[in-house]
């Protein structure tokens, strides 16, 4: 390999550099039809699973095909969007906030030849590249973290719990047969790079057991002062430690304090915390962010942990299989999943989704927890 | 061509939801083929594709992740956009031995033309893995895993040949997110991609060198529908809202409650709901009961609307956004580290967003709270857990907003009331030897 160099010159970096420059406008990347019609836009209607139909008060007419991705995809992928953004679509494409991506076409003879296109085409492994799907009262795509192929944190896998999961609602991605739509998040941990805290299901990776304690390098690695400070329990003070003849300057943990967050780790790499038997998943539900009828709200945790079953997690699947029928059969229309466990009263959602109920599920972490425990004589036998 | 043995990975190419285990063995398939043609002079290992899924069938089979903490890694002048990623088995696996991620600033809304993010693939194959996220959580073009020596020489083409910067990272402003706004949507109450762009502009300092106490995020949602979940994952949520009337077409009431137009847009096509029945679905939920339907009539008592947008979202055709638009800010929300999650917290009912005076009063309400927060927030310490430390009524003076009514959902259980000394007549200064010829020991 031979060095090819960008014209960064490194003995002179401030040479030419350009910074602070920020992203591009959006206004170089709208379709035409989108840029005349920004902000005077008249309705719209999804048309069928995956498609839309937005009309401006202009009389003009862009139709949208959603499809779902992974939210890892390689450029290799990437040009084949955008070889089909130049065959179909004037090159111009979208992604969503949910890693779906969007196709937009002026026309239904264009419109149906990229549907047919675009569900043609499967990888070599024989899953579809471009499902057309998650729109309306359906399950869209799953917002997610890194998991193991990335990141240093992680109780799990992001990509391979979520393309399990996908798999078994791949179903309700592509139809609208759900009394609300379901959102599904996935962090694989208790950062919650993807915000799982306001999910309709949350699959969420958890660590059980405490930090060991790597003293020989601790005092080289860390700032034992910001590691102490990391806890949000206090269960981490300084101390000495005496190895090999010599006196360390290390920390100990009072593990029965341990809530098991791991920002301990975050801050000091020598407080690793991962463990294949320790570490799982837990399920939360009933979280919403959208202010329609109800207020946005917090998920709950209804299943304190499954152990990581790689590849395909089957008891995490089954489980959010039996809460979405559940759910799906029980839920009036506009109901999200949350809605409808507190109208029916958590102690009901529990027997009809057959989860066992423990000690686990009962907050105990600071002042919030009072407001989850039931003051009232109102509950279901 | 596979260097590693990949079994449990192998099993998540089948079923029908896109495998990236498939993706990413074609990505190796096309850089193994070009390397062999000659065709690209590939910057780093070739072969890290298949290093990377050797990696994850580890962790797959272990239980662990492989991925070490991050190093202090970046380009000259920024202390962010870059977060150093090291493997900690290199030996087995070179190709990902030093593994780097880089954010690069999306578009507000994330249109793309194809020669841009054309260009962005062209870069990222020649430099690094070929691998990306689109997106990362907060909304960046994620280019995940080159080398340290390729730092400076993406930044530089993606800033001389793409106009393009970098994203945030650490205790910055994290590279801001909007929903695609008025671009294509009926609903939007303000044009979320331009104060998303100009904010984004505005503090390209902030975004790039850290100097707040932790991270700091902006979302802007165009309606409260809130489809890039401000409400829930900003320290500064702006969601758009209006305070006049729900524009309301009889005609086209008339045609959803005939079945002429599809109810909910078309949304729940799938199920057996039956006919649509205007007083169940739209009268009976609306949280506010400020709706009837009398003689073939909608009436909307909107001074007593609340703005869900159930009765909008569901006759989209018939009922409208109001004219009077703005947005209401709520600040704090997070995730649960470290002191459980916080939803935003309303500081401004009202604000008109418009560009003419450049946001000029979006922007004094963030410089506020950001001179408050850089002083008062400790090390790690979100807006959200500052404001419970501190309280609410501390954030609104800071943030120099109005006390309103609208901040809380109800008034304080306790009377535990933070007095101060201005605000008690006389004041706190008072002789205890006057006091006792009063009151005898």
């Amino acid at each position: 390999m031979a060095f090819i160099s960008s014209g960064y010159n490194p003995e002179k970096p401030m040479e030419g550099r350009i910074s602070d420059i920020g992203p591009r406008h959006y206004s170089d990347f709208l379709p035409p039809v989108i840029a005349k019609n920004k902000g005077d836009w008249d309705y719209h209607e999804i048309l069928e699973p995956g498609v839309l139909k937005h009309v401006g008060n202009s009389g003009d007419v862009v139709y949208t095909v959603r499809v779902g991705a992974a939210r890892l995809i390689s450029v290799t992928h990437i040009r084949e969007i955008l070889s089909i953004a130049d065959q179909y679509c004037g090159g111009y494409v979208r992604w969503t906030t949910r890693n779906n991506v969007e196709f937009m076409v002026t026309d239904e003879a264009t419109l149906k030849a990229l549907k047919a296109d675009l569900a043609g085409r499967k990888f070599a492994g024989g899953s579809f590249k471009f499902p057309i799907g998650g729109t309306g009262a359906s399950i869209s795509n799953i917002v997610h973290t890194q998991g193991w192929i990335h990141c240093h944190t992680p109780a799990t896998d992001a990509s391979g719990t979520v393309k399990a999961t996908m798999d078994e609602v791949f179903k309700e991605f592509q139809s609208m047969t759900l009394p609300a739509p379901v959102r599904i998040a996935m962090a694989c941990c208790l950062n919650m790079c993807g915000a799982v805290h306001c999910s309709d299901i949350a699959i969420l990776g958890i660590h059980r057991k405490p930090p060991m304690i790597d003293h020989a390098y601790l005092d080289n690695l860390c700032e034992i002062p910001l590691a102490v400070a990391s806890c949000p329990t206090a269960a981490i003070r300084p101390t000495k430690i005496e190895i090999d003849g010599k006196t360390l300057n290390t920390v100990a943990i009072k593990e029965d304090r341990c809530m098991f967050c791991g920002n301990c780790y975050t801050m000091c790499p020598s407080l690793p915390l991962s463990d294949k038997e320790g570490d799982g998943i837990a399920i939360m539900v009933g979280g919403k962010i959208s202010n329609r009828i109800s207020q946005p709200a917090f998920s709950k945790v209804v299943v304190p942990f499954i152990p990581n079953e790689t590849p395909r997690w089957p008891t995490m699947t089954k489980i959010i299989r039996r809460i979405l029928d559940a759910y799906a059969k029980n839920a009036r229309k506009y109901e999200r999943l949350g809605d409808w466990a507190t109208r029916i009263g958590w102690e009901r959602f529990f027997e009809i989704c057959e989860l066992e109920f423990s000690a686990h599920l009962i907050d105990d972490f600071r002042d919030p927890a009072y407001y989850t425990w039931r003051q009232t004589t109102q509950f279901k036998f | 061509m596979a260097q590693h043995k990949t079994p449990l990975l192998d099993q998540l190419e089948s079923g029908p939801w896109p495998s990236f285990v498939s993706d990413i063995k074609q990505e190796a398939a096309n850089r193994a083929d070009k390397a062999a043609k000659g065709e690209i002079d590939f910057q780093i290992a070739v072969d890290c594709p298949e290093d990377l899924l050797g990696v994850l069938e580890l962790s797959f089979t272990d239980g662990e992740t492989h991925w070490k903490h991050g190093g202090i890694v970046g380009v000259f002048g920024y202390g962010g956009g870059v977060i150093g990623r090291y493997c900690d088995q290199p030996q087995a696996f070179p190709g990902v031995a030093h593994f780097h991620t880089v954010r690069v600033a999306q578009p507000a809304g994330m249109f793309y033309k194809s020669d841009f993010l054309g260009s962005i693939c062209d870069i990222w194959e020649l430099r690094g893995s070929g691998l990306t996220n689109m997106h990362g959580s907060t909304g960046d073009i994620v280019l995940l895993g080159t080398t340290t020596p390729q730092l400076e020489e993406i930044f530089y083409e993606l800033t001389h040949n793409l106009n393009v910067d970098l994203g945030g990272s650490g205790s910055n402003l994290r590279t801001p997110a909007a929903c695609m706004g008025e671009s294509r949507c009926q609903y939007a109450c303000y044009d979320t991609q331009e104060l998303c762009y100009n904010l984004t502009q505005e503090y390209q300092d902030e975004l790039h060198r850290p100097a707040f106490p932790y991270k700091f995020k902006f979302k802007f949602d165009g309606c409260p529908n809130g489809c890039v979940a401000s409400i829930a994952r900003s320290d500064f949520s702006v969601i758009g809202t209006w305070r006049d009337e729900i524009r309301v077409d009889q005609k086209a009431v008339a045609a959803y409650v005939g079945g002429e137009y599809p109810s909910n847009a078309g949304a729940h096509a799938g199920g057996n709901w039956g006919k649509f029945d205007i007083k169940a679905e739209i009268v009976d939920l609306c949280p506010s009961q400020c709706v009837r339907y009398e003689n073939g009539k909608l009436e909307i008592n909107d001074k007593e609307c609340v703005r869900c947008m159930h009765c909008i979202n569901t006759m989209p055709r018939a009922l409208r956004i109001g004219n009077d638009r703005g947005a209401t800010i709520l600040c704090g929300a997070k995730a649960p580290i470290l002191d459980g999650p916080q939803m935003g917290s309303l500081l401004v009912p009202f604000i008109k967003v418009g560009a003419d005076n450049d946001f000029r009063e979006v922007k004094d309400v963030i410089e506020g709270i950001w001179d408050w927060w850089m002083e008062a927030g400790k090390n790690r310490e979100r807006l959200g857990e500052t404001m419970k430390r501190l309280g609410m009524a501390t954030l609104i003076k800071a943030a120099g907003v109005e006390v309103d009514a609208r901040q809380v959902q109800e008034p304080r259980h306790n009377p535990y009331i933070f007095w101060k000394a201005e605000e008690v007549e006389g004041g706190w200064e008072r002789d205890i030897n006057e006091y006792r010829k009063r009151h005898q020991r």
